[in-house]
């Protein structure tokens, strides 16, 4: 047998010689300044412009490659997020007829391929989004971009440097609303010809070209040297995307040097990286998770006692410890440290007694309790750790007399729901869904889910909750266009919210990410987006 | 019918990541009516029947790309892996199985079939993370995930990307294959003919030769449909090692409900497992003429 040994080993041995040669290999040299970053999603954003991949797609290409009229303030990570000029300089309304913005367009900007941007190209991309006539209109971008504009209804280029832009109706928050969408280059797309080619030939206005793109592989974008605001120029030479859906396999690759930073790490693997020397970089941002409640006939949430009960049953502090303190409390829908706040009389904190006294009151105990059912979901964009807090929670309410039934759905079908409303026969005697908000902005935070105008299905109002005088603070907000007097309503709807307790007000994410050591620079803005350009390798 | 039944049955709008979360009815319905959702079950699966028939595998609701390209784009990944996974199940698998066949009951055929039990029976995922931590975060031997950034790598380099994922994925064809070999080996050298040689005067290695002939169209069936299981079943190595395969595609078109992604890989890697059983059918034949006769 010893020469069927031979003959079997000495192939073997050649393989593992071989094998073992490609392993001293190093990977190959990066250069000093480069950034590789594992995203969570599991194919690359669209280099088009207006980028798929929800709000990670504009977070790492959308913003860092193109850029919009009017631009986030993501330079702080101490304070909230306001708006700022981007590629337009100023903006106002015209006091006579408040339906017309005008936009003074910033001079000097060039797209990547080196033509200018002016007026015609703002018309241009507009056109790409809502003219399904234009020879330019992308259903891709337009299904990403027309629902952020729903309110504009015509534009026109005044002359080279001034853009007009009507909405339908009065609307203070349309500069929200404008600084969703981004410019990509008219003159690349005619001499690339079509919107597939543009892909592999990206041209915006941004810190950052593309220099290649392979779907679902990576993305290499490199610093732009031409960059109109040279107090942003990028510090690193290139920042390398590549989609790693897996958490495991993100803290994997961090650790073992294939990527310098990772977004969403999971909660168990914290200690043992902060531990290993890298950075975990975290920072409350404008999202909520909820439980949006019911208010239908038969749903125990109409009662407002049993609403604040639940407010303050919840252990937030206890939560905070079992997600590896990934968590901000909730104490309503914005943080506490927004401007949008304001001062609710009622408290979201953690008092059993009081909450045991307000189920008594509403004839509810412990022995005799309520019970409710509840949509969740086991996971989910922005949906945090779902199943292990809403454990928590059930356990919560059950020492206040709450009995919950969870109705576990997958996260696509709860968003399905979600659309179609508490009304909807798939909602199934359920009084509240889990779905966690993003809020960058007076209308997603806080408008759209009180608005009775807004019930779904015709908006998301999934819980129809009415009431005339949150109706007419909306209306203010809308219609005001004094921003201290806007504020005030925004912050007297924020204290509605909290002072009937119209949603289980629960947690804020705070966005984690692992830094390796040497990632330097890097400030995290109280924002779904991020600026990368402070950011370079040590 | 039933792949396109469960996957239509399945819950979840296909459209809920791609239109954004208030997007207006209005733009719900022509989003839908682009990709043919408005119409009924049945309405779909004879456009996509007669479409797939022309070749057309439609388009990916998430990324907007055509689905041919998605799959023709993921399946040289996934064919490479499965190659050089099957290479290493095959090598190994074989190996053992002649070893422990020639000398059951020894310690090393206990050894040997202790390591085919062990590839069987290890979650393939599982011991994926486990190769990971060992060659990748302690050794930083292997990349981790990905298939590497660079488009001008060298195959050496290519290589060390493939080797933790092909070596997951060969773990169990390995110990199959083993098993498998270890058996015919092992029936093999008891049967006459064997006896019949040795007497004729015939040395091991011809012998060995002999035995290996008679073996081989069994092993080959094995292996290919292994190398069939290896195609389709890579989604859970693909995931872990972010290969960007067709394992890794299907994943991802299964989170975000791309029913014509799903249904056009799905149906591509059924072909292939079809395929496969079908080449293994031909081949057989040569190596065998008993099989061609019966």
């Amino acid at each position: 047998m010893a020469w069927l040994g031979k003959s079997v080993l000495r192939p073997v041995a050649i393989t593992v010689s071989v094998v073992a040669f490609a392993a001293t290999l190093t990977s190959s040299a990066l250069a000093q300044g480069t950034l590789r970053v594992a995203i969570t999603a599991s194919d690359i954003p669209l280099p088009n412009g207006q980028t798929d991949q929800g709000a990670e797609g504009m977070r790492f290409l959308g913003y860092q490659v193109f850029e919009a009229l009017v631009a986030y303030d993501l330079a702080s990570a101490d304070k909230p997020v306001t708006l700022i000029p981007g590629l337009a300089t100023e903006w106002s309304v015209n006091p006579d007829d408040k339906t017309k913005w005008t936009f003074t367009l910033r001079d000097g900007v060039e797209f990547h391929d080196g033509s200018a941007f002016d007026a015609n190209a703002v018309i241009w991309n507009l056109d790409k989004l809502l003219n399904q006539d234009a020879p330019q209109f992308d259903p891709r971008q337009s299904a990403q971009g027309k629902g952020r504009i729903p309110t504009v209804v015509s534009y026109e280029a005044i002359d080279n440097k001034t853009v007009e832009i009507t909405t339908a109706s009065p609307d203070a928050l349309f500069p929200f609303q404008i600084a969703w969408i981004v410019m990509s280059s008219p003159a690349q797309w005619e001499a690339v010809g079509s919107w597939d080619a543009f892909l592999n030939a990206a041209s915006g206005t941004g810190p950052f070209t593309v220099e290649e793109y392979v779907p679902r592989e990576r993305a290499v974008l490199v610093r732009n040297d031409n960059y109109w605001n040279p107090d942003r120029t990028p510090k690193l030479d290139k920042v390398i995307l590549l989609p790693v859906a897996d958490s495991s396999a993100r803290v994997a690759a961090l650790r073992s040097g294939q990527v310098d930073w990772i977004e969403a790490p999971p909660s168990d693997a914290l200690d043992s990286m902060t531990g290993a020397g890298f950075n975990v970089v975290s920072n409350v941002y404008p999202h909520v998770w909820p439980w949006h409640l019911s208010m239908l006939e038969g749903s125990p949430w109409r009662d407002e006692r049993i609403r604040k009960a639940a407010n303050l049953a919840i252990d937030r502090e206890g939560m905070k410890v079992l997600l590896g303190g990934l968590m901000a409390p909730a104490q309503g829908m914005v943080p506490a440290s927004s401007d949008w706040f304001g001062e609710p009389e009622f408290k979201v904190t953690y008092d059993v007694e009081a909450a045991r006294a307000l189920m008594a009151e509403a004839g509810y105990s412990k022995e005799n309790p309520v019970s409710v059912k509840a949509i969740i979901s086991p996971s989910g964009g922005g949906q945090m750790q779902p199943i292990l807090m809403n454990e928590l929670i059930q356990q919560n309410l059950a020492e206040i007399g709450i009995d919950v039934e969870f109705d576990v759905r997958d996260w696509n079908a709860l968003l399905a729901n979600w659309r179609a409303g508490a009304k909807d026969p798939t909602t199934d005697g359920a009084h509240s869904t889990n779905s966690s908000y993003f809020s960058q902005d007076p209308f997603t935070s806080l408008m759209r889910h009180v608005d009775s105008r807004l019930e779904a299905p015709k908006g998301t109002n999934w819980g129809y909750y009415e009431n005339a005088e949150v109706d007419e603070l909306i209306d203010t907000i809308r219609g005001e266009f004094d921003q201290e007097k806007q504020l005030e309503a925004i912050q007297s709807l924020h204290e509605h919210y909290v002072d009937n307790a119209l949603f289980l007000f629960v947690a804020h994410d705070v966005q984690p990410r692992v830094l390796a050591p040497n990632v330097k620079g890097f400030v995290p803005a109280q924002n779904w987006f991020q600026d990368l350009t402070s950011t370079y390798i040590d | 019918m039933i792949c396109f039944s469960l996957v239509q049955l399945a819950p979840g709008d296909p459209l809920a990541l791609v239109l954004p979360t208030d997007a207006t009815q209005e733009m719900i319905n022509a989003t839908k009516a682009r990709y043919g959702l408005d119409k009924p079950l049945s309405v779909q699966y004879g456009y996509w029947l007669w479409n797939v028939l022309q070749g057309d595998f439609g388009t990916s609701i998430s990324t907007g790309r055509s689905v041919a390209s998605e799959i023709g784009n993921a399946i040289g990944y996934s064919l490479a892996l499965a190659g050089l996974a099957s290479l290493i199940g095959f090598t190994v698998g074989t190996g053992l199985g002649l070893i422990a066949g020639y000398q059951v009951g020894s310690p090393v055929d206990k050894v040997a079939s202790a390591i085919s039990i062990s590839g069987v029976s290890i979650p393939n995922y599982w011991l994926g993370i486990v190769l990971v931590v060992i060659f990748s975060v302690n050794l930083n031997l292997f990349p981790s995930m990905g298939a590497g950034t660079g488009s001008d790598m060298t195959l050496l380099e290519r290589l060390r990307f493939m080797v933790l994922p092909a070596v997951t994925l060969a773990a169990a064809p390995a110990g199959i294959v083993t098993r498998s070999v270890r058996a015919l080996v092992a029936e093999k050298l008891s049967m006459e003919f064997v006896n019949a040689l040795r007497a004729k005067g015939l040395t091991e290695p011809q012998i060995f030769a002999h035995v290996v002939k008679n073996a081989a169209p069994t092993a080959l069936a094995v292996i290919g449909v292994q190398m069939g299981y290896l195609m389709a079943g890579s989604i859970l190595v693909e995931t872990v090692f972010s290969w960007p395969g067709t394992g890794l595609l299907l994943n991802g078109a299964i989170l975000q409900r791309d029913i014509p992604l799903l249904q056009g890989t799905i149906l591509v890697l059924a072909m292939f497992f079809v395929s496969l059983n079908l080449l293994v059918d031909i081949i057989q034949p040569l190596l065998d003429p008993r099989i061609r006769r019966s």
